[in-house]
């Protein structure tokens, strides 16, 4: 084996780690537009997919078109915001603001019945990482039409069980409010007592992830209280 | 070994060098590594191909950058530059598969970062890469990468047809007409042990049909 002097191992690591950033830095900037056209479309998907209207990857961006039509942004007071565009909004960087600064994202659909619908972000924590997803609420501003949840890496068959449609189906009809208070929708385990019109079965061996989605729903939907009771139909 | 000496780049050696993984030294079955990404990816085909596709070109490019520089890596931190070049090379895989294959990519999520964990890439480094020259090395990585490849593909074969009832994503069982007489998917295909016991299944048929690889 060759010997190396220490003054030849400094210089090696050091050009060998300008060279490596140099084709990251590359790949990262070249790749980034298609990156982030692909996550426009999953989120246009997901909207799509909580008001049961199902999409794929290349119908979604006309569908989003024909069903969303309008979007809006509040305050935690339920009143308008100018100027923003509801779709660059993150629910995730919204939440670390305090409340009054928070800027909400709320999106109109109308569905093929005619219903009109409101669709709202969720943005929460699992196990092992970030859940989210969209819940859309009929006029009443009360009941749930339909949901859709997914997560970065939650663990597979268990918490990742959150995206299935047997899990996304039972928070159908489901209600918010209770006599005009907020309850939001519980996750409950089986030895639990289900309550009637705010809770959803659990899933087995994913407690944790239950939980924090029961979180998300609960933090989520109390940012758009004020608009929700404003507005009720 | 002389530098000056010409090989044929398809010599028999070389040859062998592909295809020897491939079997009689399978780095799953044989040299038991790479286990952990192929119990979490084998769920489907298509992640699974995905995944065989990306370790391949990681290992064959790795493995010609290491041999390509192999003389002048200090010998004192050979391990910090192989995992350099296998992480920046995974990286990169992983960027262009978010940004061409959105879906695959979400499905594999972590494991395509996990590459640069999996042992095959670093056990062929050092042993192949840092002592032969760059072509047979990239050879020798295409090898590895499609012997842990078939592996892949063949537990992933029969997890989705059994525990999904489907072939790279095609119902077959369903318009088969299978459902109608009762049968059921099994869920305990979709979790991970399933896919340890039929890896199990290989090796004993790798082994029965190949006695030179039993142990005395």
């Amino acid at each position: 084996m060759k010997h190396f002097t220490n003054r030849y191992i400094f210089i090696f690591s050091a050009v060998m780690v300008i060279i490596v950033a140099t084709i990251l830095s590359m790949a990262a900037t070249l790749l980034k537009p298609q990156q982030e056209k692909n996550l426009e479309v999953e989120k246009k998907k997901s909207m799509l997919e909580s008001i049961n209207i199902p999409a794929d990857r290349n119908n979604a961006e006309g569908l989003y078109s024909k069903y969303i039509k309008e979007s809006r942004v509040i305050d935690s007071k339920g009143e308008e915001k100018k100027g923003i565009d509801a779709f660059t909004v993150e629910m995730k960087v919204e939440q670390k603001k305090a409340p009054a600064d928070q800027s909400l994202a709320i999106f109109f659909a109308t569905t093929d019945d005619g219903e009109k619908v409101i669709i709202l972000p969720l943005e929460g924590k699992g196990l092992w990482g970030p859940i989210y997803g969209f819940i859309s609420l009929k006029s009443d501003m009360n009941t749930v039409f339909g949901v859709t949840f997914d997560h970065k890496g939650e663990t597979p068959g268990l918490g990742a069980e959150i995206n299935t449609t047997a899990f996304e189906s039972q928070f159908k009809g489901q209600k918010i409010f209770e006599d005009g208070r907020f309850v939001s929708v519980k996750v409950l385990k089986s030895n639990e007592k289900p309550i009637e019109n705010h809770s959803v079965d659990a899933i087995s061996g994913g407690t944790i992830t239950s939980k924090g989605l029961e979180k998300m729903l609960f933090d989520c939907l109390l940012k758009y209280e004020d608009y929700l009771k404003k507005n009720a139909k | 070994m002389s530098t000056n000496e010409k090989e044929p780049i398809f010599s028999a050696r070389n040859l062998k060098l592909f295809t020897a993984p491939l079997s009689s030294e399978n780095p799953i079955t044989v040299q038991v590594l790479g286990i952990c990404s192929a119990l979490a990816v084998t769920v489907k085909m298509k992640p699974a191909i995905v995944m065989a596709l990306s370790v391949m070109i990681v290992t064959a490019i790795s493995n010609l950058v290491i041999a390509a520089m192999r003389e002048y890596i200090p010998d004192r931190i050979r391990i910090i530059v192989q995992l350099v070049v296998i992480a920046t090379m995974v990286i990169i895989v992983d960027q262009l598969l978010k940004a061409y294959a959105f879906d695959v990519s979400k499905q594999l999520s972590v494991f395509v970062g996990l590459i640069i964990t999996n042992c095959i890439l670093m056990g062929r480094l050092e042993a192949f890469a840092m002592a032969n020259k760059p072509w047979p090395s990239f050879i020798d990585g295409l090898g590895n990468g499609a012997g842990y490849g078939i592996i892949l593909i063949i537990v992933s074969f029969f997890r989705e047809l059994l525990g999904s009832g489907s072939v790279f994503g095609y119902p077959v069982l369903q318009k088969l007409g299978v459902y109608s007489t009762h049968y059921e998917n099994n869920g305990m295909m979709i979790l991970p042990p399933m896919a340890l016991i039929l890896v199990g299944g290989i090796i004993w048929f790798h082994r029965s049909r190949n006695r030179n690889l039993i142990e005395k």
